[in-house]
């Protein structure tokens, strides 16, 4: 174009160096301002604040009987709660290291750890079993006391927990994970 | 080169003259929009004034003062939770460095005061337990038809009252305001009404359950008694237990109550504002060099 | 720039290749680049491109809203406290979006009135002007929906008094109004469907919008002397002169928004639209958006149900004919001194039916209503094609070129006289009032 030539044909000696710096200067103030602005619409995605703060469910576990389970709602998911029997926990107690698949025990109560049947159960009460209830293959629930290992069984695509809830057999890679909790009193779980 | 150039005070001047259609539309605009975001009823045109009062909220630093955020909570509590909800506001707000800035603890103990009924885990049935800091401030009655069975009109409730309400701020106060930033008209229009209360004029008689307040939205009887006077609630800080006071410190509990994010949103507002000034100026000083040689 | 010139020729095989099957890239080169604009176009003309902007960042917030938000009457007001309350970012995502809706109607007026003054819906750019007068429709219909949305007293009844303008066709009204509604009263159904429209109407306003920058882009930009671009000396490339340009007037726009945004987010709404709707109370007084205003005014102006609904949509369906009204051979107010003052009266008028929308319709404000509204009308119709006949235009420019190159050597003159030769450039100097 025509127009083109005659508007940006003048090259002028003094001011170059000017404008190029107010050229960057221009540029860079921009892209800050659209890197700002991008992020109220990414963080307006996350958790909101009210879902944040239901962090916690509290529980009264003192009617669960031996062998009885109870599900309870934690943000938005199940969570396991499982009074084992003596022949359950002794099963879980069993089984060597070294037959796991995932051998982390899973459970930000207790730091790290291996995931031996002490490590996985409640601290201190070893017939208390507290899981999320979601296989770590694809997120679907397993169900209880069902599979090969007598823990439990995700029907969608067959993963078998052991009675400590421990990967054994199928796709999923981890031992069903464990949500942080606490006991104000003998008879109350606090979970979150 | 010379010739090519015109003088800057020029290219001002010519700034100005062809931006005089946008100020005369801007203006007029303004008229228009601001009339609105000023209700107009019967008893502001009657010329009730109410006085615009000093928040520490206002302006463009604006913040809540927390102590007078927890005093007004006490107020709210003491007189006025009786018969008006506040069912949007969550306890664990409470607890906010914006708001109240209650200590995780006190915000707990606060809410644990409060009986929630809740549905058991167990057996499906509505059983009460104490207030978690996840709980709304629960309401005083089951519903609006049965607040006003018992209040004879079913009084508002308070979780965002501060900014349904407002002043009517007449002519040219409507226009400056929008540049004045003024927008504490809810918590202006609170202050006065709860020291609004006076003995009606001769001969005017209102019905049985109404009060005779004319700084009221809604004509000049109210059906809520005076709710607070001198010594009503007891402050622990030393502050005066007047009506005076504890009206500033309910109404700026509601505003807070109402737009809990006003400090967020004024500090974020205040980068803004620079960032874009200096945006501006960039892209002037870059659009002049640019333009410099072209004639227009 | 019918897309014949010059094939542009692209160093790059990759861009080549592309442009050779689908030629978006020599598009967007001729239209968006080295498209030729008049270079004396005044901030008036950047009004189009902070239109643009409003589009996207109405678009962009209300999806983001939209994720949050239920069209329910059960939660629906409870819903965007949450938004405003507990969603990051939420407070400030619905503070850009509703005072947005103000920003956009005010940059598409001044927008409007720009056409109207430099005479921009004359031919050959009535298609162009037609377009423009259907997104105001649009926008119009979208922000009613819009404001419906957060179900407070103003929403409610404002949905309620607009539907109810659709029972004054003959026969047919009624069962309009109970269509629209899906019921008997506006409610859930109602609610639900305008989230729908708010949602689908906006791009629909796009697509228009794509359609009025393509039919300016076969006739070109108007400019202040309404004189036809006639050669290459009377333009600029659109970038980077253009660009620049605009976007500095959205920048200085954006400074306005914000602070209405952060300092004073709740002036251009109405307090009761912070209690929830209530079908059983109106509110002591009825006001739609500011922006709808003059509109309510002139409907209010008419004693006749009926004729004051046909009369409020005749004020806008007007502007589609007004290429036809306008007889004059000169484009621009600049060169026409007697349009010139109609227009300015013009201008008094629409604001002073805005004034006269919020106040209360009786006494003194509905015969002013009627006045102001006779001169709504009788500009367009009566003043429009009668002015083009008997005024005598001042002379025109010949080319734009000539135009610019006279003003600026009366300013040099100035220059000159004032303090003598050789002035330093950037040297204060009185410019020349015009």
């Amino acid at each position: 174009m025509a127009t083109t030539e005659t508007n940006d044909g003048h090259g002028e000696a003094h001011g170059e160096t000017r404008r190029d710096f107010l050229y960057i200067a221009t540029g860079a103030v921009a892209a800050v301002g659209i890197g700002s602005i991008a992020w109220p619409f990414i963080d307006q995605m996350n958790p909101d604040a009210a879902s944040l703060a239901l962090a916690s469910t509290s529980v009264d576990i003192s009617a669960l009987g031996e062998g009885e389970s109870m599900t309870v709602m934690w943000r938005g998911k199940p969570v396991f709660i499982r009074k084992r029997t003596p022949t359950e926990v002794e099963e879980a107690k069993e089984v060597p290291l070294s037959e796991l698949r995932d051998t982390d025990a899973r459970n930000p109560n207790i730091g790290t750890g291996e995931a031996t049947d002490a490590n996985r159960a409640v601290q201190g009460r070893e017939d208390l079993l507290v899981m999320i209830g979601v296989c770590t293959h694809l997120g679907c629930i397993p169900l209880g006391q069902a599979g090969d290992f007598d823990g439990w069984f995700c029907p969608c695509h067959g993963s078998h927990y052991d009675t400590a809830g421990r990967i054994r057999r199928g796709p999923a890679p981890e031992n069903l994970a464990i949500p942080p909790y606490s006991f104000p009193d003998e008879s109350t779980l606090v979970v979150g | 080169m010379l010739e090519t150039r015109p003088t800057p005070l020029a290219r001002i001047g010519k700034l100005v003259g062809t931006a005089g259609l946008s100020v005369a539309l801007l203006c007029g605009a303004g008229t228009a929009l601001a009339l609105l975001a000023a209700p107009a009823s019967a008893a502001e045109e009657g010329g009730h004034h109410i006085e615009k009062q000093d928040w520490t909220f206002a302006g463009i630093f604006g913040q809540y003062d927390q102590a007078q955020l927890q005093r007004g909570l006490k107020v709210y509590r003491e007189a006025c939770s009786a018969c008006h909800s506040m069912k949007m506001v969550p306890f664990r707000t409470l607890a906010s460095h914006q708001g109240p800035n209650f200590s995780e603890e006190a915000m707990e103990q606060i809410a644990s005061e409060y009986t929630i009924t809740d549905i058991s885990n167990e057996d499906g049935q509505p059983f009460d337990r104490p207030g978690r800091p996840t709980d709304y401030f629960p309401s005083p009655y089951p519903n609006a038809a049965a607040a006003a069975a018992a209040n004879g009109a079913a009084p508002p409730d308070f979780s965002l009252i501060a900014k349904a309400r407002a002043t009517h701020r007449g002519f040219p106060g409507f226009i400056t305001d929008a540049f004045a930033g003024y927008s504490e008209a809810g918590p202006d229009y609170i202050y006065a009404l709860l020291q609004g209360y006076e003995e009606p004029p001769e001969g005017v008689e209102g019905a049985p359950g109404q009060y005779y307040n004319p700084v009221f939205v809604n004509g000049d009887w109210i059906a809520m008694p005076p709710p607070l006077e001198d010594g009503r609630v007891e402050y622990d800080d030393g502050s005066p237990e007047t009506l005076e006071q504890y009206s500033a410190d309910i109404s700026a509990f509601l505003m807070w109550a109402a737009e809990p994010h006003l400090e967020e949103r004024k500090q974020i507002g205040f980068r803004v504002m620079i960032f874009l000034i200096v945006f501006a100026v960039l892209l002037f000083m870059t659009k002049k060099k640019l333009w410099r040689n072209v004639e227009h | 720039m019918a897309g014949h010139g010059p094939k542009t020729h692209f160093k790059n095989p990759a861009v080549r290749w592309l442009d050779s099957r689908l030629p978006i890239v020599s598009m967007m080169n001729d239209q968006a680049i080295v498209f030729p604009t008049p270079k004396n176009l005044n901030y008036m003309w950047t009004f189009g491109a902070i239109l643009t902007f409003m589009l996207v960042t109405m678009i962009v917030t209300g999806i983001t809203l939209a994720m949050h938000y239920a069209a329910n009457t059960a939660i629906a007001f409870d819903q965007v406290e949450k938004i405003m309350r507990d969603v990051n970012f939420g407070w400030l995502l619905r503070y850009i979006h509703a005072v947005g809706a103000s920003m956009f109607f005010f940059a598409v007026y001044m927008h409007i009135a720009r056409g109207l003054y430099y005479g921009s819906y004359k031919a050959p750019r009535e298609v162009l002007w037609m377009l423009g007068v259907i997104i105001l429709i649009l926008m119009m219909a979208t922000a009613f929906m819009g404001y419906v949305l957060p179900w407070g007293q103003m929403s409610g009844w404002g949905a309620t008094v607009i539907t109810n303008l659709f029972s004054a066709i003959p026969l047919v009204g009624p069962s309009i109004t109970e269509w629209l509604w899906g019921g008997f009263a506006v409610d859930n159904a109602t609610l639900n469907r305008f989230f729908a429209l708010h949602y689908l109407l906006p791009f629909v306003i796009a697509g228009v919008v794509i359609l009025h920058i393509w039919a300016l882009h076969v006739a070109g930009n108007n400019n202040p002397t309404g004189v036809s671009v006639k050669s290459s000396k009377d333009t600029v490339p659109f970038s980077p002169y253009l660009t620049i340009k605009d976007g500095f007037a959205i920048v200085i726009f954006m400074i306005l928004y914000a602070w209405f945004v952060f300092y004073v987010p709740n002036y251009l709404g109405h307090p009761d639209n912070y209690i929830q709707f209530n079908p059983l109370v109106t509110p002591a007084h009825i006001v739609p958006e500011w922006y709808l205003l003059p509109f309510y005014a002139m409907l209010r102006a008419i004693p006749d149900k009926l004729g004051g609904v046909i009369v409020m949509f005749a004020s806008l369906l007007i502007l589609l004919v007004i290429p036809w009204l306008d007889t004059s051979r000169v484009r621009s107010a600049r060169y026409r001194p007697m349009f010139k003052i109609a227009f300015w009266i013009w201008v008094v008028t629409c604001i002073a039916l805005g004034y006269l929308g919020a106040m209360p319709a009786e006494g003194i404000y509905v015969i002013l209503a009627r006045i102001f509204t006779l001169y709504y009308f009788g500009f367009f119709l009566i003043l429009m094609p009668v002015l083009g006949i008997i005024e005598t235009p001042k002379p025109l420019p010949n080319s734009i070129a000539d135009d610019v190159l006279a003003k600026s050597k009366k300013k040099h003159a100035d220059v000159h006289t004032g303090s003598g030769a050789g002035t330093p450039e950037g040297a204060a100097a009185a410019p020349k009032k015009d």
